[in-house]
This record gives C-alpha cells, sequence and structure tokens, in this order.
C-alpha cells in the first residue's frame, strides 16, 4: 500500500476534485436536481426586455402611408369577395380569378398556383429529409386540388434578389367575414406598396386557398418555389387530372389580362414572411387584439428582432393589444402564485437591504409570464408548427403568423374600415422595416423562450436548468461502477483465501470488461425502442383501425416484441449470478449514461423537448432502485424510496404522462382513450424529433429503469 | 444683343473663318458629334426614353493627337490599354423583358444586368491582356467614380470564348452587381459630351426625375480601329447611351389600361431650349411598337368603313395626337410582318432659340399592345435551401413571336433554335458541371442531342470564376426547356468576406442571346447595323454560411485561457519537490499542536489532495460530513458577508439619507489621519 500512495499522491486537482464529486454523488445530484427547479421557477424573474437589435431595421422610423383611398379600395375588394364565396358552385375558382383581377389591375405579375393535398404520410427512411418528389407526384388524387393566387410587385428600383412574402390564408369553400378581411388587409397592403418607391425587395402576396387546412397551400407553394419539377409534371397532371385541368384551361380562357399567368412566378430569395390572418372573437374588447405565433417544427424560432419590431409597431405605433400564447390552466394555479409571492417577497426584502437590487417583480407578472413560459416551451417541445409560418422556417426564412382580432364587429362599415387601417398600417411598417434591412435576419436571438411579448430568456440562461439537471448522470454512473467495482474487489479480497488457479491472470479484463453485458442488455432495449418506433408506420396501413384499436394493437406489439427480443438475446436476469452482486447497479450505471447521452443528443436537435424530457427521465433514473432489495430492507427509508419508484415510474410511462397532461389542462373528462394515438400520429405526420425522442431515448430507458427495479438481485 | 453692328460682323467673319477648313475637310477627316433621343411609349403606361451621344474622332494617323470636340480621357484610355472595342455600364433596376420588350435594339443592347458591367477587348499579346485589364479597371475607377478597380481581382472577372462575343483571347468581361449607381457616376459621364449638360438634349437631364424611373442605365460603348492592321481606319467612336423608363403621371388613374398623356417637360420636368451648337445633327425620334401600329391600322380599317372623312394622318389621328408635325416619318420595315414599327423624327435644328422644344404625345382612347419579345424568355433562379448546397435553374420559355415564327417553320423537322448561354460563377459557388441536366417540354434529354457545343473552365478556389459557354439547339416548336446544374457553397477565409456579408453573395447575371436572331438598328441612319438578340436574366443571391464575426475575440479569449491554464500548470510541476514538501507537511503534523482551525485546514487541504488526513485524531471521519460542515460554514460566511454589507458600512459611520438610496458618511466622522496614512501605505 505504501508504494501506491505516492503515486495516487500524483492526481491532479481537477482529477481529485472529480473524485470527491463522485463520491457524494447523492447529494451533489440532490442539489442539482432542486437547483435545476428552481432555476425553472426563476426564469420568468430572470426574462430580459427585448430591443431590436439589428440597427437598419429603424421600425416607425417613417410616417406610414396608407391613406383611406387604399382602405376604401380594399373595402370594395373585400365586398366582392363576400358577394361571390356565397355563390354555392364554383366559388373557390371564382374567388381565385377575382383576386388575381384584382392584383392584375394593380400592376402585379399574377400566377395561379395550383396545389393537390396530400396527407402527411409518414417516411420512417426520410425522416428529416424531404421524400422523392416524384414518389409524391404519383399518388397525388386529382379532387383534391387548391389554387393559390399569387401576386409579384417588383421594386421598381431593386435588383429583385431579394422578397418580402405575404400570406393571406382564405378558406375558400366556406369564407367568413374575417377571412375576408384578412384579404382585404392583404389587398390594401399591396396595393398601397404598388406605388411607392422605397421597394428594394420584392414583395410576394400569396393568397393561399386553406380548404386543406392553413398549412398546406403554403407549403405546397414553398416547395414548388425552392424545389421545382422539371420533368414528367404535366405527363402526370394530364394523364390523371383531366377534369381539374379543363377547369384551370377554362380559367385562362376567361382571363383576357396579359399579366395572369398559369406560370410559376419567381422572385429572389426571400427575406422575411409575415402571414396574416383576421379572428372575430365577438369580444368586446377597448383595443383590437395582434396575437403572435412564432413556433416553427421542431421547436425553431424566428429571429427574435422580426417579433420585436412587430411588437413595438403595434404597442408603440397603432396601439394595438399584443398577446402571445399562454395556458390559462396555468394563471389560477396555487403553487404558481404561492412562488410568486415567495418572489416578490424576496424583491422587497432584497430591496430593502439595497434598493439597486431590483429583481422582484408582481405576483400577476410572474404568473402570467410562468404560463407563457410554460406555453412557449411546450409549443416548442411538440416540434409542431404553430402555424403555416412553420413552412417557411424549413426554408430557412424567418416568419411569423399575426392573428388580428378586431375590437368591434366587422360589420359595421365604419369598425371594419378603422379596423382595416390599423391592421394595413401595421403590415406596413412591418414591411417597411424589413426592406430596410440590408443583411437578412442574423442580429438577434434563434434560440429564446418568451415570456411575454416583450420579454425573453435567452438560451444562455434557459440552459441553466437544463444544464443542472443532466449534470448529475454522468457522476452518478461514475459513482456507481466504481463502487460496483470496489465492492466486487472487496469481495474478491475476501475471497481470495481459496486460491484461484487459473483465474489469477484473466479476472482483471474480465472485471473491466463487465460493463459490456449490462451494455448489451440497454442496447438491445434501445434497438427495440427504434424497432417500436417504426411500428405505428405500418399500424397505420392496417384498414378500419380506430385510434384506440391501434393504441392497444401498438401497445401489445410492443410488449411481444420486447419479449421477443429477450428470448433471442437471453434475458439479462439469467445473467445475474451471485457472483456479481453489483449487477443492478452497473446496469443502472449504463442506464444513466444512455439517458444522458440521449438527453445530450437531443438538446441539439429541440431544446424544449429535452429539457422537459429531462425533468422526467432524471429522476426516474436517479432514484432507481431494485424492489426486491428495497423489500428486503423494509425500512421507512426503503418503502419511501420504493414508493418513489413506483410514482415516478408510473408518471413517465408515455400516454400516462400524455393523460395526466391532457387532463390537467383540459379535465380529466375529455380524455379518450385514443387520444395517444391521435397525439403521435400528428407528431411523426408533421415530422417532429419528439416522436423519435420519445421512442428511442424515453421509452427505451423507461424500459431500462423497469428493469432495474424488477432486478432479481 | 445690344452689340454694335460692327462687331456683329466681326463675329460673323470670324466664325465663318473658323469653320472654313472643317467644312473643306468634311467627307473624312472631321471629328463629328451627333445626339439623339429616342421616346417610346411602353405597353404598361410608362416612357422609355433612350439618349443616344455619339462622338467620332479621325484614325490617329491621319489626325493627330490633338481633338477639339473627342474626350481627351477617352481618347488617351484607347492608347494606352490599346482597346479594340469595351462597354461600361451603370444600371439601377431590372429591364422587364416581358413588358418592354426583349427583341428590339434597345433591349439586347441597352437592357443591361444590375450594376457595372464591363468587357473589353485588347489589342495587345495574349499573355498581356490580364496586366491591361488591371490597369483599365482602375483608370476607369478613377475616371468614373465607382468601384470598378474590384473588377482588378481575378475571380471577378473571366475570359469568355466564345458565348458572350466573337473575340477569342483577347476579351474580358467581369460585373459587380452589387455597385450601387447614383449622380456620381453621371456626372463625370456628363463631362465627356462637348456641351456637358448645358446645352442640347442632354438638358433634359433632370437628375431627381431620371433616377426617379424604374430603369435606370447609363452606358459607355468604345469601338477603336486605331490598332487594327489592314483594314480600313475609321478612328474610335465612343457611343454614350442613357436609357431610363419612367413613369408619367404620378396618381393612378381609375382605367388600369388607359395609357397617360405625356409630354418632355411633365416626364423630365425640363424642355429643351436648342441643340448643343457642336453637334453635327441633334435629333428626337418617337417610336410606336409594331403592335401597336397593326392593332391601330386595324381600328383605321374599322372607322374607315364608317366614315371617310377620317384623318389618316399618322401624327394626328383618334387614337393620339402628338403636340407639333414631325419634321419625317418613318416607317421601319420588319423581318416577317405586315406590319412596322413607325418612327417620328424631329430636328432640333429647326427650332428656334426663343421657343423651346417639348414634344408632347396625348392619348386619345384607350389601348392594349404588347412589345416584340425574344423567342424565348429567360428566367433563372435557385433552387434548394439550405447552407450546404443547391442547384441553378434556367428556364427558357417559348414566347408569341416564337410561337408565330415556328408556326412558318413547323413543317420543316429539322428546324433548330439556336441558344447561347454564357453563364459565370465566383469560385465560392462550387458548380459540378457534370451534373448538368436539360429538359426539353418537360422531358430529360441527353446532352448530345440538345448542345451544340459546350465550353467550360471549372473555378479554381481564390483564384478564378467558373464559365460554362453553351449553344444549345433546341426544337422549334418547343414550349419550354430548362436546364439545371448543381453546386455546393464554399466557405470563405473570415477576411474574404465582404461587409454585410450576412446579406449572401451574388451570382452575376447570365447571359441569352439568340445568334440566329438579329434586331436592326433604326437610328441614327438607316445604316443596317445588326446585333444579335441579347437578353440578361435575373442576378442571384446565395446565403452561405457566414462565421460570428465576432468570433476572433471568443477565440482569443478561450486561446489564452487555455494558454494560462497549461502554461500555470506547466510551471507549477516544474518548479515543485513533492518529497520535500511532504517531508515538511509531515513535519509540522508531527511537531505542530495548534488549534482547531488549523487541523481543520490541514484536513481540508489533505482531503483535496485525496489523500487520508494524517492526523492522528481523524480516524474515519465520514467525509461526507466533513464537506458537509464545510459547505455549511462556506453558505454560512457568504451570508453573513452579504447581509452585513449595508449594517457594517452603517456600523462604520454611514447614514442613510436620501430616501435610503445610498449611504453617506458625513464630513465630521471622516478621520482625515487614517485616510492620509492609509494613502500613503497604498
Amino acid at each position: 500500500m505504501a508504494a501506491i500512495e505516492p503515486l495516487k499522491a500524483r492526481k491532479r486537482p481537477i482529477a481529485r476534485l472529480g473524485v470527491f464529486v463522485i463520491s457524494h454523488s447523492l447529494i451533489v445530484s440532490v442539489i442539482c436536481c432542486i437547483a435545476a427547479i428552481l432555476a425553472l421557477l426563476l426564469l420568468p424573474v430572470l426574462a430580459k426586455n427585448t430591443y431590436i437589435s439589428e440597427n437598419a431595421l429603424m421600425p416607425g422610423s417613417a410616417n406610414t402611408m396608407l391613406s383611406s383611398e387604399e382602405v376604401s379600395e380594399a373595402d370594395r375588394f373585400m365586398k366582392d369577395v363576400n358577394a361571390l364565396s356565397l355563390e354555392s358552385v364554383d366559388a373557390g375558382i371564382k374567388i381565385a380569378k377575382l383576386i388575381a383581377q384584382y392584383m392584375a389591375d394593380l400592376g402585379a405579375e399574377v400566377c395561379y398556383h395550383k396545389f393537390h393535398h396530400q396527407q402527411n404520410q409518414f417516411n420512417p427512411l426520410h425522416f428529416f429529409s424531404i421524400p422523392d418528389p416524384v414518389v409524391v407526384q404519383r399518388n397525388i388524387s386529382c379532387l383534391s386540388f387548391g389554387v393559390n393566387t399569387v401576386g409579384v410587385i417588383r421594386a421598381p428600383r431593386g435588383d429583385g434578389k431579394e422578397a418580402i412574402v405575404l400570406v393571406t390564408p382564405y378558406n375558400s369553400s366556406g369564407m367568413d367575414a374575417a377571412e375576408a378581411s384578412s384579404l382585404g388587409i392583404g389587398y390594401s397592403i399591396f396595393s398601397l406598396l404598388s406605388q411607392v418607391t422605397w421597394l428594394a425587395k420584392d414583395i410576394i402576396w400569396l393568397a393561399a386557398d386553406s380548404r386543406f387546412g392553413v398549412y398546406a397551400p403554403v407549403a405546397a407553394w414553398l416547395k414548388d418555389y425552392h424545389t421545382p419539377l422539371f420533368s414528367g409534371l404535366g405527363q402526370v397532371n394530364a394523364e390523371v387530372c383531366h377534369e381539374s385541368n379543363d377547369l384551370l384551361k377554362l380559367n385562362d380562357a376567361m382571363v383576357s389580362n396579359r399579366n395572369i399567368s398559369n406560370i410559376f412566378t419567381r422572385s429572389g430569395t426571400m427575406a422575411a414572411a409575415l402571414v396574416i390572418k383576421v379572428v372575430d372573437r365577438h369580444d368586446e374588447a377597448d383595443k383590437d387584439t395582434l396575437s403572435i405565433f412564432a413556433e416553427a417544427s421542431n421547436g425553431q424560432m424566428p429571429n427574435l428582432d422580426l417579433i420585436n419590431i412587430v411588437n413595438y409597431l403595434a404597442v408603440h405605433r397603432q396601439g394595438l393589444r399584443v398577446k402571445v400564447e399562454k395556458f390559462f390552466s396555468l394563471l389560477d394555479s396555487k403553487f404558481l402564485n404561492l412562488v410568486g409571492e415567495t418572489v416578490e417577497l424576496l424583491g422587497k426584502v432584497a430591496k430593502s437591504l439595497n434598493p439597486n437590487w431590483r429583481f422582484g417583480i408582481p405576483v400577476a407578472e410572474y404568473v402570467e409570464g410562468t404560463a407563457t413560459l410554460a406555453s412557449s416551451l411546450f409549443n416548442q417541445a411538440l416540434g409542431v408548427p404553430t402555424g403555416p409560418h412553420g413552412a417557411f422556417r424549413d426554408y430557412q426564412v424567418d416568419a411569423i403568423t399575426l392573428e388580428i382580432s378586431p375590437k368591434g364587429s366587422l360589420k359595421n362599415k365604419d369598425q371594419r374600415i378603422d379596423f382595416l387601417m390599423r391592421g394595413g398600417r401595421l403590415v406596413e411598417a412591418v414591411v417597411r422595416s424589413v426592406n430596410n434591412l440590408l443583411e437578412k435576419f442574423h442580429q438577434s436571438f434563434f434560440l429564446y423562450l418568451l415570456t411575454s411579448p416583450s420579454k425573453f430568456v435567452s438560451v444562455g440562461i434557459y440552459m441553466i436548468a437544463f444544464a443542472l439537471l443532466i449534470a448529475p448522470l454522468p457522476i452518478v454512473a461514475a459513482s456507481l461502477y466504481s463502487d460496483a467495482n470496489r465492492r466486487d474487489s472487496s469481495l474478491r479480497n475476501e475471497g481470495s483465501s481459496q486460491p484461484h488457479v487459473f483465474a489469477d491472470e484473466p479476472t482483471p479484463t474480465l472485471k473491466s470488461w463487465r460493463w459490456l453485458h449490462a451494455a448489451k442488455s440497454v442496447f438491445i432495449i434501445h434497438f427495440w425502442g427504434s424497432l417500436v418506433t417504426l411500428l405505428p408506420h405500418f399500424i397505420s396501413k392496417m384498414p378500419n383501425g380506430t385510434p384506440t384499436s391501434s393504441l392497444i394493437i401498438w401497445l401489445s406489439l410492443c410488449t411481444l416484441s420486447l419479449f421477443l427480443l429477450y428470448m433471442i438475446s437471453g434475458s439479462p436476469f439469467s445473467h445475474a449470478t451471485a457472483s456479481q452482486p453489483q449487477e443492478w447497479a452497473v446496469l443502472k450505471s449504463v442506464t444513466v449514461s444512455a439517458a444522458f447521452i440521449g438527453l445530450c443528443l437531443m438538446s441539439v436537435i429541440n431544446f424544449a423537448t429535452a429539457e422537459i424530457g429531462a425533468l422526467l427521465i432524471v429522476p426516474m433514473c436517479l432514484v432507481a432502485y431494485p424492489l426486491k432489495l428495497d423489500l428486503q430492507d423494509w425500512s421507512f427509508r426503503a418503502l419511501i424510496r420504493a414508493a418513489c419508484n413506483l410514482t415516478l415510474v408510473l408518471i413517465s410511462f408515455p400516454p400516462a404522462t400524455f393523460y395526466l397532461f391532457k387532463g390537467g389542462i383540459e379535465g380529466f373528462k375529455s380524455v379518450n382513450a385514443g387520444d395517444f394515438w391521435n397525439w403521435l400520429e400528428t407528431l411523426w405526420a408533421w415530422n417532429s424529433a419528439t416522436y423519435l425522442y420519445i421512442g428511442m431515448v424515453h421509452l427505451p430507458c423507461w424500459v431500462s429503469c423497469v428493469n432495474i427495479l424488477l432486478h432479481p438481485c | 444683343m445690344l452689340l454694335p453692328r460692327q462687331t456683329r460682323l466681326v463675329l460673323f467673319l470670324l466664325s465663318n473663318l473658323f469653320f472654313i477648313p472643317i467644312t473643306f475637310s468634311l467627307v473624312e477627316e472631321q471629328e463629328q458629334f451627333t445626339e439623339e433621343l429616342l421616346l417610346k411609349p411602353l405597353p404598361d403606361r410608362k416612357v422609355l426614353s433612350h439618349f443616344h451621344f455619339q462622338s467620332r474622332a479621325p484614325p490617329t494617323a491621319s489626325y493627330g493627337h490633338h481633338h477639339r470636340l473627342f474626350p481627351k480621357a477617352i481618347y488617351q484610355l484607347v492608347h494606352k490599354y490599346r482597346i479594340r472595342e469595351m462597354e461600361l455600364s451603370f444600371t439601377q433596376g431590372r429591364w422587364n423583358y416581358e413588358r418592354w420588350g426583349g427583341f428590339d435594339p434597345i433591349s439586347s443592347n441597352n437592357a443591361k444586368p444590375p450594376g457595372v458591367e464591363l468587357w473589353a477587348v485588347f489589342d495587345v499579346p495574349e499573355h498581356q491582356v490580364d496586366a491591361y485589364w488591371k490597369n483599365l479597371t482602375h483608370t476607369l475607377s478613377g475616371l468614373f467614380c465607382a468601384s470598378i478597380n474590384f473588377l482588378e481581382s481575378s475571380t471577378t472577372y473571366a475570359a469568355p470564348e466564345w458565348g458572350f462575343q466573337p473575340f477569342t483571347g483577347s476579351l474580358r468581361y467581369g460585373t459587380l452587381p452589387r455597385e450601387a449607381v447614383c449622380t456620381e457616376n453621371l456626372t463625370p459621364w456628363l463631362k465627356l459630351l462637348p456641351c456637358r449638360d448645358k446645352a442640347g438634349l442632354s438638358a433634359l437631364l433632370d437628375r431627381p426625375s431620371i433616377y426617379k424611373g424604374f430603369y435606370h442605365s447609363q452606358q459607355l460603348h468604345l469601338i477603336s480601329a486605331e490598332f487594327k492592321s489592314g483594314e480600313l481606319d475609321s478612328g474610335i467612336i465612343l457611343e454614350q447611351t442613357l436609357t431610363v423608363v419612367l413613369q408619367p403621371g404620378a396618381k393612378r388613374t381609375g382605367l388600369a389600361y388607359f395609357q397617360p398623356s405625356w409630354s418632355m417637360s411633365s416626364i423630365f420636368g425640363r424642355q429643351i431650349t436648342g441643340k448643343c451648337v457642336l453637334a453635327k445633327s441633334s435629333n428626337v425620334f418617337l417610336q410606336i411598337d409594331r403592335d401597336a401600329v397593326s392593332e391601330l391600322k386595324d381600328m383605321w380599317k374599322e372607322m374607315s368603313v364608317n366614315s371617310d372623312k377620317m384623318s389618316k394622318s399618322l401624327w394626328s389621328n383618334p387614337y393620339f395626337e402628338l403636340s407639333r408635325a414631325p419634321d419625317r416619318i418613318k416607317e421601319a420595315s420588319s423581318i416577317n410582318s405586315d406590319s412596322a414599327s413607325i418612327l417620328y423624327e424631329f430636328f432640333i435644328q429647326k427650332c428656334s432659340k426663343s421657343e423651346s422644344f417639348d414634344l408632347g404625345l396625348t392619348w386619345k382612347s384607350s389601348f392594349v399592345w404588347s412589345c416584340p419579345k425574344a423567342p424565348l424568355h429567360a428566367t433563372r433562379f435557385l433552387m434548394g435551401s439550405g447552407n450546404e448546397r443547391g442547384s441553378i435553374a434556367i428556364s427558357l420559355r417559348t414566347t408569341e413571336l416564337n410561337r408565330r415564327l415556328m408556326d412558318a417553320d413547323i413543317s420543316e423537322e429539322t428546324c433548330k433554335l439556336r441558344v447561347d448561354i454564357f453563364q459565370m460563377v465566383p469560385w465560392y459557388v462550387k458548380v459540378y458541371y457534370h451534373t448538368l441536366l436539360v429538359f426539353v417540354d418537360e422531358k430529360p434529354q441527353a446532352l448530345t442531342d440538345v448542345i451544340e457545343r459546350m465550353h467550360v473552365s471549372p473555378s479554381e478556389d481564390k483564384v478564378s470564376p467558373g464559365l460554362m459557354e453553351l449553344a444549345l439547339k433546341l426544337p422549334c416548336g418547343l414550349n419550354s426547356a430548362a436546364l439545371t446544374v448543381e453546386f455546393s457553397k464554399g466557405f470563405l477565409h473570415i477576411d474574404e468576406y465582404p461587409p454585410d456579408a450576412n446579406q449572401g453573395f451574388d451570382i452575376p447575371s447570365a447571359v441569352i442571346s439568340f445568334p440566329r436572331f438579329n434586331t436592326r438598328l433604326h437610328f441614327p441612319k438607316d445604316d443596317s447595323e445588326r446585333s444579335p438578340v441579347l437578353s440578361y436574366t435575373e442576378v442571384l443571391l446565395v446565403p452561405l454560411t457566414t462565421p460570428d464575426f465576432s468570433m476572433p475575440y471568443n477565440v482569443i479569449t478561450i486561446t489564452c485561457t487555455v494558454f494560462a491554464l497549461y502554461f500555470g500548470s506547466l510551471l507549477n510541476v516544474l518548479r515543485r519537490r513533492v518529497g520535500e514538501e511532504e517531508r515538511i507537511l509531515k513535519e509540522k503534523a508531527a511537531n505542530k499542536k495548534t488549534g482547531w482551525i488549523s487541523i481543520l485546514l490541514s484536513k481540508l487541504f489533505a482531503k483535496l489532495r485525496g489523500r487520508p488526513s494524517e492526523s492522528p485524531k481523524s480516524p474515519a471521519s465520514s467525509s461526507s460530513l466533513v464537506s458537509l460542515k464545510l459547505l455549511l460554514k462556506v453558505v454560512l460566511v457568504a451570508s453573513v458577508a452579504v447581509g452585513w454589507q449595508i449594517e457594517f458600512l452603517e456600523l462604520c459611520g454611514f447614514e442613510r439619507i436620501d430616501g435610503e438610496k445610498f449611504l453617506d458618511l458625513p464630513i465630521e466622522k471622516v478621520d482625515m489621519a487614517a485616510l492620509v496614512s492609509a494613502g500613503s501605505e497604498l
């Protein structure tokens, strides 16, 4: 031993610190977890006020030019559209033609964009990539097609390298006054912009036919804009879709204007896109309300500057009330109010100590901030875009949806004109500001969470919670592994009185590879996870499946395949012999490392998913302890631990988590058994990485933990 | 005009004397300056005005080096750089080939890509061409107040073989798509004119109104035969053109297709007060398009059936009226069309000085026509998304003209339409030329079937741009054709990024030409100077990966940290004597029997160094317990420090004043002596 000591003494301070931390892994993990949850709860307090980072934007520096002339013209246009939408026959085509005619009269280049609706399909092998367009073309259905109308204003003195896109979705098969007024806002802007001389970027107005949902037409148009097909398109159309083509031809013949064509009109690289939507909420408020939606697929956000200018112009120029989505059910949560009061109290105490410390915020603000933050986090974690702006983010274009709801009724002409004027001026000012931009949006944040329209938490702050959450994982893994090794060696030392004749040489090597067995079983579970991820694709192909039955089939297939894999590869339990009493510890250590790796990878792809996932997985992984040992022990501590284990395992089972969450948000009465299946289907239909995360990280980790709990030590 | 009669006579005599020698040697050896202005209403309610100034210098061999009219700067430039032909254009805005036409000489010669375009042919041996080009760019940059000198770098210019102009070897071509064009470029250009903008047609050039237009292109074209050996020596011809598309009438009228009436004074805000006295001829033309004329004639026929007393005057009829009678009317014949465009000619010489010349056009009824278009309409766009790769697509679509032309030829099976494409791509857009695909009428074609001739010089990183010249032979009856070629995006070194790098990078316009089709220049004379139909595509913007430009700071900080850590530990290891230290520690532990604080400290120290404490008193104290104690102590000390920060200061004699915002120390409580001693200690 004396010979070893100086060797040990030469360890570096960092290594010593590591050893120190590992030896106190229990305290470290408890502290880290508590600190992480505290950090999460404190996020609304740490939120900063937004500021416009790019100087070139200069929002609101010019007076708005939208006059009553354009607005009354837009009102006339709205009337025409409304009159057409009452007609039942071919209203869709007629409205498209009317819009095109109005666009062309403004001197814009107009084209129709016909798209075929197709169900989002799960392509397991093309998860992140776009499926082969030729294959997609084959299974289009002819009857379900929509016609977008696209108008392009060329900037008079610009070089046409960049464009700003305005999108106004309308439902061609059943239009209401709100949708017509969103078209009206679009038209008023467009007619103004066709006359101004200050444009540096082209303006594209996409009147999107949203009879198949608001997302599909925009996505189809963007796909044709960025990856057009040069071959075979006409053939397929001609072969399969005779009627629909004839319809458009007819359309052509009736259009006498030279500016309207069926050939896809293009402009330059898109700088930004605004989706304008009008919603008539019928609630009498003192101000018009503007809701901003920004989350795109996989938790991607547009540049914060875009939200900032919209918020700035809406609040300070047009006097709108700006909102961001939030969980209303959280607003009257007692716990949050309590935390809010504590924060307020702490803030007051701190202020009384030093008047310069101003971190306390009022309870109401805290609770609102938390509700908004939770919604922001949830929407990002879901990975499903919250509107048609999501389609733009897939092509690296910054886009947001502006949902404006009027304070009065849209039927009253004065109020309507007033509303059109305000909405139009807001959009005009935003367009003008983006038009000023020389470079693309890059100056401000891309990774942030909103706590209110004018407050945000940047990545540097919100990742603290995540880092604290996952920090204990490697420490615990290391400590478990070293403990198991040490105990093993001590056991061996005790037992070394009986001479090992031949095992003397191979033991050290075998011993250092003992984690391999545990790794194998964890790997098998993860492999099973990826198999299970692919299963829903085949289940969805089965005819006449209700969500509930599909869910049951899926769950039973999962269990079956798990047992099958166990039988093929040999159950991990079979190896747990008495010679390796610390088997479960090594297993847990490998499980914990796998969870760590999975979470780290996910945090790169979608941070919010990783954060919420970590909140569920990390406690479960840390607490996991074989139930058998606990029951043998039969002490208070052991029982508590067993109870904790069982609850955590129950809560973190994905369907259970989903039902709990949904019940918590919407009330338990509305929860159906098939909802989970539907939810999974939406996730994969939107190519959300959260689906992959659930299948390949969360579920395997959960199964591994159950494996540890049931370990026959 | 209050000069005495004698003086006037003398002046007259002098001028006569002065002009006589020139008029005598008129035939060949004379400097000449002519000015012309072409006005043309466009179908989309705009007016094209095209200024054309031509200066001609006789060959040096017979005329000598001194010129009265020809600008000296240009003459010296031609001689110094041995230029055979050169064209420089400054353009703002885009030429709309769909609405403003693509088959007339104006659009072929004067529709240019946005920014600066320069090409030049040198009369020097091939190995010297690059050196001459570089010097030329610097000279022009100084002459025209523009950053043409950026074309000096070999990454910005190319040497087209045959795709652009038929000069092999000695031609250089370069563009700067991002160059902004303004009056600072116009002023030096005007200085080359003998009358500047003080008299003649150039007096119309009111800066605010010409820069308010939809398209503005200012050009300088130079042809010199000075160095041609064995050919007829015609001297140097300098053509300066300015093409502007303006919108008469700011406000939109209710009827979208009612042409606005305009006059020179309404679109330019100025009038012509007389010709430039140095100009040999000074003419204004007004052109009515072929389509418009045929439309008019159709209407005339209808009208004449109804009433015979229609005045069939070409310049004043029920559809439009000119404000003054033209001096000459020409009907330019076209290639294969029964109707022809009409050209009204006005001589400025004839207008008196007191009465200014102001041509106006008044439309009397609404009227729709379209301009002649190039056989194929070309658009170019980028495909794909992301920062890794993409592709460039050029799409060609047939226009009415082609349909009309081809209807005649469709019987011939072998009819082919030849299209030349010239495309220059900067090196950081790495084009994979083997991925070139051609689609005709939405069917993929074998390259050998479609491509007649092809010349590709791939780009070389940081040395030269990529160049692609294609001669396509397409079937005549085609509807559409498309070319795609893939590229991957390169990385630039941090100091190669231009300012505003986040905007993206430009791919210069491609040039599409139709060598089988020619357009004839209608004026100044009826000379049959033909030029091929040419059109430019859009400039493309490629977003490249850009670094965070504050990155150097971060890199410096992190490397410094790493270095500090490394050298610190290295020094520590080097100067340490482990054995000695341990001996001393042991001695201390053995000798000293000190208070509990030092024991604790030594324990902590030992713990941190990863060895069991050598103190005899600590047998197996749980390490977690110790650290818990330690942690508690640290927290306690920290909180005491924070909490007492203010209380302590208050104890020291500070007082809260000013609404408890500041702590203040009353002056009488300050111990000056202590402060002074403290200061001297420091």
